[in-house]
């Protein structure tokens, strides 16, 4: 559990795969395609892991993964070091397309505003995680396990749902204005306790 | 919309903001480096998410990606001038430039060569030993290449194909100093030229390219034709 407690305004010590998977991306702003497979091979599982848990269905998540990973080789050259890590930012195009994509299909009833349909879980294959995989994964529940329940389900909701933060504050029987704040609160808290953000 | 517009940064962060709100957020962000820091923050938090759900994808989900870049080329990175994200008197923001459409290729040194006393101004600083070239490729098709030369202490432009103003109009060149002001550096019409640009380069951080009035003026009309930044030699 040490590793969990940050140390005020410093960051965790980039792992070798962090340092890889931006130097890759910068390499790919050159137009190196291996370093572009490397990147993907960095990066796919939680891309795919990701857009697959916003929009639940198989066939249009790969659509959706092709479509980030084209953006991504595309705007390499855009990503800003100094604004964040390469995985941020790779996270963050994958999660925006998700949700464009969810919005999108109005009629989608794989959007169940049921609260409880909404949060299960799809079983995943843990034998093929990488061991590192498996390990940062638990590092992340166990510092969102130092949220309170309300914004560890609103910023699941919002992020893993792929809601807005009015539908949130339905799902979760909040007043209007109370999920973002929840989000808010949560996410900072999250960012601390990992030790990520402000340089 | 009531309330305090940047306990939005949290929602932002996870696109958990819609329409209208998220529109007003980012005109916010565009203006608030605060929120834009906590929002890239928020991002990486929330990023670490993922890792929660992470799946290794189908096999051929590799071949297609791998595929799809084939033939596609990587967009050039945004140039600023002084790279001074922060600096008020930056003059041009990313998305002008973006909008502008600019392919940037940076050359390094170019190999000193004999200098023939017989060169122009503009030749001269080309030909330096220590001159470096910023190359672009404007939206209209025009090329141009920026050279210069901190031993000669000028910089110079050539231009082809540069789409011609009305009588009304000229195209004015711009040095920029360290402090980020833009001076005066002469005129010029459309066409294909090559030009010294007048005034000491020696310190300059970058130069520009804009359309004003006849005559020119003191101080450079926004949005610039374009702009290019200096590498530090």
């Amino acid at each position: 559990m040490d590793r969990l407690r940050a140390v005020a305004g410093e960051g965790q010590e980039p792992s070798p795969a962090v340092d890889q998977l931006s130097s890759s991306l910068k390499k790919c702003a050159r137009g190196d395609q291996a370093a572009f497979a490397a990147v993907y091979d960095l990066t796919s599982a939680k891309v795919y892991g990701l857009v697959l848990r916003v929009l639940r269905d198989p066939a249009q998540s790969e659509e959706v993964v092709q479509e980030c990973f084209l953006e991504i080789w595309r705007n390499a050259g855009r990503y800003d070091p100094a604004r964040g890590s390469a995985s941020a930012w790779i996270m963050t195009i994958a999660h925006r397309r998700a949700v464009d994509r969810v919005r999108a299909s109005e009629a989608d009833t794989r959007r169940d505003r049921d609260y409880g349909a909404a949060t299960q879980p799809i079983h995943h294959d843990e034998t093929a995680e990488t061991a590192e995989a498996r390990l940062e994964a638990r590092r992340v529940r166990a510092a969102l396990d130092t949220l309170t329940p309300m914004q560890r389900e609103a910023i699941e909701l919002a992020y893993l749902g792929g809601y807005t933060h009015s539908e949130v504050a339905a799902m979760l029987d909040l007043p209007l204005g109370t999920a973002k704040t929840r989000i808010r609160d949560g996410l900072i808290r999250l960012r601390d306790t990992m030790g990520v953000g402000p340089r | 919309m009531s309330g305090d517009i940047h306990a939005l940064s949290g929602a932002y962060a996870v696109d958990a903001l819609d329409g209208q709100e998220r529109e007003a957020f980012e005109r916010h962000l565009a203006t608030c480096s605060t929120c834009q820091a906590e929002v890239d923050s928020l991002r990486e938090a929330a990023a670490s998410l993922s890792e929660t759900v992470a799946m290794t994808p189908p096999a051929h989900l590799r071949e297609q990606v791998l595929g799809n870049i084939a033939t596609v080329r990587p967009l050039p990175p945004v140039v600023r001038i002084g790279q001074r994200r922060s600096s008020r008197r930056a003059w041009l923001s990313g998305a002008l430039v973006a909008a502008a459409a600019i392919a940037l290729f940076v050359v390094w040194v170019q190999p000193g060569r004999q200098q023939a006393p017989t060169l122009s101004a503009a030749d001269q600083i080309i030909r330096a030993q220590d001159v470096v070239q910023v190359s672009q490729q404007l939206s209209s098709g025009a090329t141009v290449t920026w050279y210069r030369s901190a031993g000669q202490g000028g910089a110079a432009v050539s231009i082809k194909d540069l789409p011609a103003v009305p009588s009304n109009k000229t195209y004015e060149l711009w040095l920029q100093s360290p402090d980020g002001a833009m001076h005066p550096a002469g005129l010029l019409g459309g066409g294909t030229q090559t030009v010294a640009l007048t005034g000491s380069a020696k310190d300059s951080i970058g130069a520009g390219l804009t359309i004003e009035p006849a005559g020119g003026s003191a101080s450079p009309t926004l949005p610039p034709v374009t702009v290019a930044a200096f590498p530090k030699v």
